[in-house]
């Protein structure tokens, strides 16, 4: 008999924590959204899908990985939509058939962080390749996320336009942390080395140290976002309907609005370009 | 699992019963040692068999040979003349020089013995009442059993192990280490068990409790069987050298 | 220099101000945890009794095994387990990725081998001094084990215990698994790396202080329960 209390009381815990725990399955209408977390992390998504989501009454999952990660779930099918930015990787998930039809969304823009010290001497420059040619004559750290997502590759892009070759110098003066952004930003600030980050995680990260711009404005450090619907011919679990209303939104008059309308400290992150090609190419 | 006519042990003793027990070319080695060696024993219905001899004789070994939990080398052991068969077990008991208590109460040490013996689940509380008497043990039932004392302990034990009314009880050195008030409580009941008909086999150390409670004596040196034989011929004039010189006091090696 | 105190006043205003973002983060970590440990002990310590008191071929290197897999790294489980119910893993049909299912899943199969160890420990010590009582009562070594299980159930909580702390504090499984969504698979640890990303240090440090006083909050409720049940049911 007290054998019997003893196990009734564990799981009298558990099952009371169960019927107490947030309604983890309580919706029954969502779609899961393989995104990157520069969208996630800055609170874009968190401010714009309540008004989606009220619209439609569909609930969107975020899973926020690194591009690479987001577009290898997304090929296991294990998510209904996918919003990240890597162009030429895109273009390669749709020509392969795990996505239906790329659309453009948004933009948003790459900055170089760098300490106070600024000891590569590339403050207030506007031509990043020539700022990543100073980098690495001064051997000054640069710390670089080393995860084969979408930031990650926009900057060996840029060092191939440099004519530097970082693999060279992978553990010197190059640092591959192989993590997030924000990861690498902590990174970054804790050992004073340069930083390739998209503005929106920037803006919204809150160890930034002495650390503050260094080069920003170069038509090379736009980054394109698109979203894409996994095609349920390769995944029949893709809920296509919902998938697609949510594209549709998202890159419509209503979703252009609130990602235009979205801004932290006083700074638009994003900027809608949906109706048209994204406006440079890097 | 008993049948219900077995859970008397008259009516055992007058249908079937276990005894006489008997070994035969019993041998046990380990590490190159021979710790026992005994041609023939046997082992009948009666009063108390103790078995008496020097540290070392091999008195517990051979108490846990007789008993089944250690395996001879060679030779085997009879019940009735038959093998041991499935069962056997439920129909003896043993008592440890130190009491190995279950971490339930003194009352639930009681039933688990009478549960793995297979009596019923009616039954039980009544075999509990009982035994809870005979050790004089009712002001404790709800007590943690490791929490009573060293003479209370043995007699929870030593009542368990009567509750399932065994044929044989095998005890080992059972007053080793208690005082003389618990040393008598324990005598009282074996030797009440006895009265009732359950046989004794029991090491001791004693000669004195030998004298008080056996009927016969089984002497053991180095393994091996000096001398078995009717316990008043043993005080009076011991058959064999080594037990004239334990019982002298002298230090038999 | 870091400022310590502010994680700290932050932590307790978080807590004095319940809220419920919180909160839900905090009762799904513990849903996930305690369901993930108990299907690990419902597993493992009969596993580990087992081990304890088993004479079979194979029982040695069985127990070297499970002891090694004591240290399985969360993230190679939860990548596996990801693998495994992937839509295009063999268990993909069970729609269990990104749902607390996996994570406990993942989380048991973390715990399983502490708690299994950790009880053969616990058992192998009680069956040294119970084998030769429980064998002349006419229990086998197989029928032994609810026995020794149950007697040994105050020490065996040590091994929940340990089972329970690797699975709160376990943040590479969950995070693959589960995959940290808001208001479905956000849990405590994940929080703290979601934080720990986006640069907020002192709250990630917040919630990390919470979770330490979550799981002092556990093992005392355990102690106490066992306290009280001591003296109900005799030790």
């Amino acid at each position: 008999m007290l054998r019997r209390q003893f196990i009734g009381m564990a799981f009298a815990l558990v099952a009371g924590l169960g019927l107490a725990a947030p309604q983890a399955q309580a919706a029954e209408r969502f779609i899961i959204v393989q995104s990157t977390t520069s969208t996630a992390n800055s609170g874009l998504l968190d401010a714009i899908l309540p008004a989606f989501t009220d619209k439609t009454g569909i609930e969107v999952r975020v899973v926020a990985v690194g591009t690479g990660q987001a577009i290898k779930n997304a090929t296991n099918g294990d998510g209904d939509v996918l919003l990240v930015h890597a162009k030429s990787a895109e273009e390669k998930f749709v020509a392969e058939g795990w996505g239906v039809e790329r659309f453009n969304v948004m933009y948003n823009d790459f900055v170089v962080v760098g300490p106070a010290a600024d000891p590569a001497g590339i403050k207030g420059s506007a031509d990043v390749v020539a700022a990543m040619k100073k980098i690495a004559a001064a051997g000054a750290p640069f710390a670089s996320r080393g995860d084969d997502s979408g930031t990650h590759k926009a900057e060996l892009k840029l060092w191939k336009e440099a004519g530097v070759d970082v693999a060279a110098a992978s553990g010197g003066w190059y640092r591959e942390t192989g993590s997030g952004m924000g990861a690498t930003l902590n990174a970054g600030v804790g050992m004073g080395a340069y930083v390739l980050t998209d503005r929106a995680t920037w803006i919204s990260f809150g160890n930034k140290g002495d650390f503050g711009v260094a080069v920003e404005g170069d038509q090379r450090l736009f980054n394109q976002y698109g979203v894409i619907l996994v095609n349920p011919q390769k995944h029949p679990n893709v809920k296509a309907g919902d998938g697609q209303a949510f594209i549709d939104w998202l890159t419509g008059p209503e979703g252009q609005k609130a990602i235009a309308g979205f801004t932290i400290e006083g700074q638009q992150l994003f900027f809608p370009n949906a109706a048209r090609k994204p406006a440079v190419q890097g | 699992m008993r049948d219900a006519g077995a859970i008397a042990p008259s009516a055992i003793h007058a249908a079937r019963g276990i005894l006489p027990l008997s070994a035969e070319g019993l041998v046990l080695r380990m590490a190159g040692q021979t710790l026992i060696d005994i041609a023939r024993l046997t082992i009948d219905e009666g009063g108390p068999t103790m078995v008496m001899g020097p540290n070392g004789a091999g008195k517990s070994i051979l108490l846990r040979l007789l008993h089944g939990l250690i395996e001879p080398d060679a030779g085997r052991i009879l019940w009735a003349g038959q093998p041991a068969r499935a069962g056997i077990r439920l129909r003896q008991a043993m008592v440890f020089q130190r009491p190995v208590l279950l971490r339930r109460s003194v009352a639930a040490n009681i039933d688990y013995a009478l549960k793995v013996n297979g009596v019923p689940r009616v039954r039980r509380p009544a075999a509990v009442a009982r035994a809870l008497a005979l050790g004089g043990l009712e002001p404790q039932a709800r007590q943690p059993a490791r929490t009573l004392s060293g003479g209370e302990q043995q007699r929870l034990a030593l009542v368990r192990a009567l509750a399932v009314e065994p044929e044989i009880l095998f005890l080992d050195e059972p007053t080793a280490s208690l005082d003389p008030a618990a040393t008598a409580a324990i005598e009282r009941l074996i030797a009440d068990a006895a009265a009732r008909g359950t046989k004794i086999v029991m090491v001791t150390h004693d000669p004195g409790q030998a004298r008080r409670l056996g009927a016969e004596v089984v002497f053991m040196h180095r393994g091996r069987i000096a001398e078995h034989t009717d316990a008043d011929a043993f005080f009076r004039q011991p058959g064999s050298r080594e037990a004239r010189a334990f019982l002298a006091g002298e230090l038999v090696l | 220099m870091q400022d310590f105190t502010e994680p700290f006043s932050l932590a307790l205003r978080l807590i004095l101000a319940g809220d419920a973002e919180l909160l839900g983060i905090v009762l799904l970590s513990l849903r996930v945890s305690l369901s993930a440990v108990l299907i690990a002990a419902l597993i493992g310590m009969p596993l580990g009794a087992v081990l304890a008191v088993g004479r079979f071929p194979g029982r040695a290197a069985l127990v070297v095994t499970v002891n090694a897999l004591m240290g399985l790294p969360p993230v190679v489980v939860g990548l596996v387990i990801y693998l495994l119910l992937s839509n295009a893993g063999p268990l993909g049909v069970l729609q269990l990725l990104y749902t607390p299912t996996a994570m406990i899943i993942a989380q048991v199969v973390l715990v399983t081998p502490i708690i299994a160890a950790l009880s053969r420990q616990v058992i192998e010590d009680l069956n040294g001094e119970y084998a030769e009582q429980l064998r002349s009562l006419g229990v086998s070594r197989v029928a032994s084990v609810p026995t020794l299980l149950w007697d040994g159930r105050y020490s065996l909580m040590t091994a929940f215990l340990a089972g329970f702390g690797r699975a709160i504090a376990e943040v590479g499984a969950v995070i693959i698994v589960g995959g940290n969504i808001n208001h479905v698979t956000r849990v405590m640890t994940t929080t703290i790396a979601l934080e720990t990303s986006k640069g907020n240090l002192a709250l990630a440090l917040a919630l990390g202080i919470i979770l330490v006083a979550i799981a002092i909050a556990v093992n005392a409720a355990v102690g106490l329960m066992r306290g009280s049940e001591r003296q109900v049911a005799h030790a």
